[in-house]
């Protein structure tokens, strides 16, 4: 039995902000099939009471001082931006 | 000086600081075999003539007037997912093609307060994701040994470069074994540190509780200097572990009389190489030579590796990759409606089909009614391995297996099967979820002379003991090195 259906690859795909041509959809819905089919092999081991491992290094919280350094030049990070006016990033209107 | 290029660190550092060679003739050495080789390996995406050039001249400066670091004056390339400022930093992917970072990696700072020379930027699976550089959005390199081979991924160039003496040594990142698989293709040596030894800051993040940025050299004692140069505590990583330091003092120690060394079982199964299983064995055989216990140990979860890595992995990502939104930085699609299809055409034609496939798995593993039995069964089968090493690391000091079942693969073996190259990854997969470091050294050849690479890993933050083991290996084996023909 299928694991994904087409119309779960295509809610997936909106979650992740994504589109697929319908052929790419039909690929994407057999090869997820295949590697969810594959991870099932989880489902054989009894992990009941086991912790789960966030981090494989015991971290504690981070703390520092709260200091007021200098940030980047807002000059320098809009050249990066595909669209931008006067320090601030454009798109397309929302309201 | 005809044998320039194939010195390493330490043979140049002595050529450098008695004043017999400069820096400014390293580089221009290099940067003449790139223009000369590289359009058959492909090895880098962007090479930075004028900076390293400039950065050699300052080089030889420094070391004129006495302020001589380890890595000073010393060409290095780098692997194109760590952040270079006003460098092109594209991960090989459509994505960043025009990406130039406003600020340096720590890594790179660091490198740079040593006066390290950058001679360029490696090529890399789009986002590092995958075992063999075929899903780099720009072109696929070539494995030295055989330009018909991949030359491993995901940082196949950071590997193919040092292998065909295209730089000293490079920079790598591995979230699960993309220095280690391709080190061992390509017969360099190189290291994944513990989890938190490396700053992750400037590093372009795939998984971010697997990634570590880590060295690729041509032997065990650069990797060392390099490990140092670029290990220890970074406030902007608050994954850096505190008061974190390596020092390479005994590293080159010729004794490793008394050390355990554990073989586990299950890293050698079918499937595996028979020229891989035995140069691998002989290894850990030389080992017993050499004075070390040698045993056989069991990591018994190590068969749930990959599915539990895959969840794990694609999860992070699926979250880490929501950032390239076509707002800040990067491309954007150039015909949109409105902003949810600005989002989607900027997603769908910026990435390529590697990532879009552990987008769409991530998002899935983490979406609602799947969490628990994806999610977080994947992160308590992590619990279980990290468990296997812990009782292995009671009995033994080393762990000693292969790196990758097989030497290195022909292009487009297997680059149409998803699931077939995740399965490549087998072995080294298990560190980067333990966190523990873990390095891949060249131990033999096979009959159609590809390379074979041993790994040995270690207990978190064991970076000396596996060093100085690796050291010893490398001395015993005495493999008459040869450079292959490119």
């Amino acid at each position: 039995m299928a694991r994904i259906t087409l119309e779960e690859v295509k809610h997936v795909a909106h979650l992740a902000r994504l589109e697929f041509s319908q052929n790419e959809l039909e690929s994407f819905k057999d090869q997820l099939d295949a590697i969810l089919e594959f991870v099932a092999k989880l489902e054989d081991l009894d992990t009941e009471g086991v912790e789960p491992t966030n981090h494989a290094i015991e971290i504690f919280n981070c703390f520092r001082e709260d200091k007021v350094k200098d940030s980047l030049d807002i000059k320098d990070v809009m050249k990066n931006a595909p669209q931008g006016e006067e320090g601030s990033f454009v798109v397309p209107r929302i309201i | 000086m005809e044998n320039l290029l194939d010195l390493s660190i330490g043979e140049l550092r002595r050529l450098l600081d008695n004043k017999e060679i400069t820096s400014q003739e390293i580089t221009r050495a290099y940067l003449e075999r790139i223009k000369e080789v590289d359009p058959r390996i492909k090895s880098y995406v962007t090479v930075t003539d004028d900076l390293a050039m400039a950065q050699a001249r300052e080089a030889d400066e420094r070391i004129k007037r006495g302020e001589i670091a380890p890595l000073t004056g010393i060409p290095l390339g780098i692997k194109d997912v760590i952040c270079t400022k006003d460098v092109k930093t594209t991960c090989s992917s459509r994505m960043l093609e025009n990406f130039f970072p406003p600020y340096d990696a720590t890594v790179i700072e660091k490198l740079n307060s040593q006066g390290a020379v950058m001679l360029g930027k490696l090529n890399m699976d789009e986002f590092a994701m995958g075992s063999s550089t075929e899903n780099s959005a720009f072109f696929e390199t070539r494995n030295p040994w055989d330009t018909e081979r991949i030359p491993g991924g995901s940082s196949g160039g950071s590997a193919a470069s040092v292998a065909a003496r295209l730089c000293v040594a490079s920079l790598g990142s591995d979230t699960g074994g993309s220095i280690r698989q391709p080190a061992s293709h390509c017969g360099v040596v190189g290291l994944k540190p513990t989890y938190g030894m490396v700053s992750r800051f400037g590093l372009v993040a795939f998984a971010s509780s697997l990634d570590q940025i880590g060295p690729l050299a041509r032997n065990v004692e650069d990797c060392a200097i390099l490990l140092e140069a670029i290990s220890g505590h970074d406030e902007r990583d608050s994954t850096s572990i505190p008061k974190v330091s390596f020092s390479r003092d005994g590293v080159l120690e010729k004794d490793i009389k008394g050390l355990k060394v554990g073989f586990p079982k299950e890293y050698f199964i079918e499937g595996l190489q028979q020229e891989v299983e035995e140069a691998v064995k002989g290894a850990i055989n030389l080992f017993e030579s050499l004075g070390a216990e040698v045993k056989e140990v069991s990591l018994p979860h190590t068969e749930y590796a990959i599915a539990t890595y895959y969840i794990i992995a694609t999860a992070e990502a699926s979250s880490n990759l929501s950032r390239y939104d076509g707002v800040k930085y990067g491309f954007r699609a150039k015909e949109y409606e409105n902003l949810m299809d600005m989002y989607k055409k900027t997603r769908a034609q910026g990435f390529g089909p590697e990532v879009k496939r552990r987008i769409m798995l991530g998002t899935y593993c983490l979406s609602a009614g799947y969490y628990d039995a994806f999610y977080k069964k994947a992160s308590q089968v992590r619990t279980l391995i990290i468990n296997d090493f812990k009782n292995a690391f009671k009995e033994v000091d080393i762990i000693a297996a292969p790196v990758a079942p097989t030497t290195a693969f022909k292009l487009g073996e297997k680059v149409n099967d998803p699931l077939k190259m995740y399965l490549s990854d087998i072995f080294t997969i298990p560190v980067n979820l333990a966190g523990i470091p873990g390095l891949s050294m060249p131990c033999g050849f096979d009959q159609k002379g590809l390379p074979i690479g041993i790994q040995l890993m270690a207990g978190h933050l064991q970076e000396k003991t596996l060093l100085r083991t690796a050291y010893n290996l490398q001395e015993a084996l005495k493999l008459s090195f040869k450079w292959p023909e490119v």
